[in-house]
């Protein structure tokens, strides 16, 4: 089961320069934990553990062919052969 | 250095005032690589806040596509600060995350929605550190 994974330029220090890997799970955190199999440490870019649970970092926004996991059930997001995912770091700040 | 035409500048100065007192935000595309800031797209401030700013995520990721679809990168990121000085927050430190790109921070602190010059700075935000650099502006982009 392959999943295309687009990695952001921030992130491509884990995965050698490469803009795009791929990846296995039947969920998005499935998927995530495979991918630090293979890239130690993008893990913890994505996600962080609060009150006890690990879910997804607030800046960080993942979309499974094109639809924010946000709106499929975040890391409980559903996975099949061929989906396409994209994680872009949220573009924000403020004073 | 950040080296960006007049055009260019002065639109991202009119989104802030126009904007005021909510933050604005925006980038300015150009081939990846390159270092030209060419392309401006505003962006909303989804957070449409004078203290905060944010893309929308799927305007974000519009806007991405867009990119990759033109082999393109954002060169400036650029957003405004409508109280304080245009210099970046531990926020906007802590949220950096296009190490390539020039940061552009432009204050209306002190004219508002109204005519009247604006500071218009630019800074390096990688992991952390702050750098800032001269902005050159050109009538121009010197050809290709």
């Amino acid at each position: 089961m392959a999943i295309e994974v687009r990695i952001p330029t921030i992130l491509r220090t884990y995965t050698g320069g490469e803009k795009a890997v791929t990846g296995e799970g039947a969920s998005l955190s499935a998927l995530i934990d495979d991918l630090e199999a293979s890239y130690a440490g993008i893990k913890d870019r994505l996600v962080e553990e609060k009150n006890g649970e690990i879910v997804l970092r607030r800046f960080v926004n993942v979309y499974v062919n094109d639809e924010d996991v946000r709106f499929l059930g975040s890391l409980e997001a559903p996975l099949a052969d061929g989906d396409q995912v994209v994680v872009l770091p949220a573009v924000a700040g403020g004073c | 250095m950040l080296t960006i035409d007049r055009a260019t500048r002065d639109a991202i100065v009119a989104h802030a005032k126009r904007d005021h007192p909510d933050e604005c935000c925006g980038i300015v595309a150009g081939p990846e690589g390159s270092d030209r800031p060419e392309r401006l797209v505003e962006m909303v401030n989804a957070a449409g806040s004078p203290t905060f700013y944010e893309f929308d995520s799927t305007e974000l990721l519009d806007l991405y596509k867009q990119m990759w679809a033109n082999d393109e990168e954002p060169v400036v990121v650029y957003h405004s600060h409508t109280a304080t000085e245009a210099y970046p927050s531990r926020t906007d430190i802590g949220l950096a995350s296009e190490p390539n790109a020039h940061y552009v921070l432009v204050s209306t602190r002190e004219h508002g929605n109204n005519e009247g010059p604006v500071d218009f700075r630019s800074y390096r935000i990688v992991d952390g550190v702050v750098t800032e650099e001269e902005v050159t502006v050109v009538e121009s982009l010197p050809s290709a």
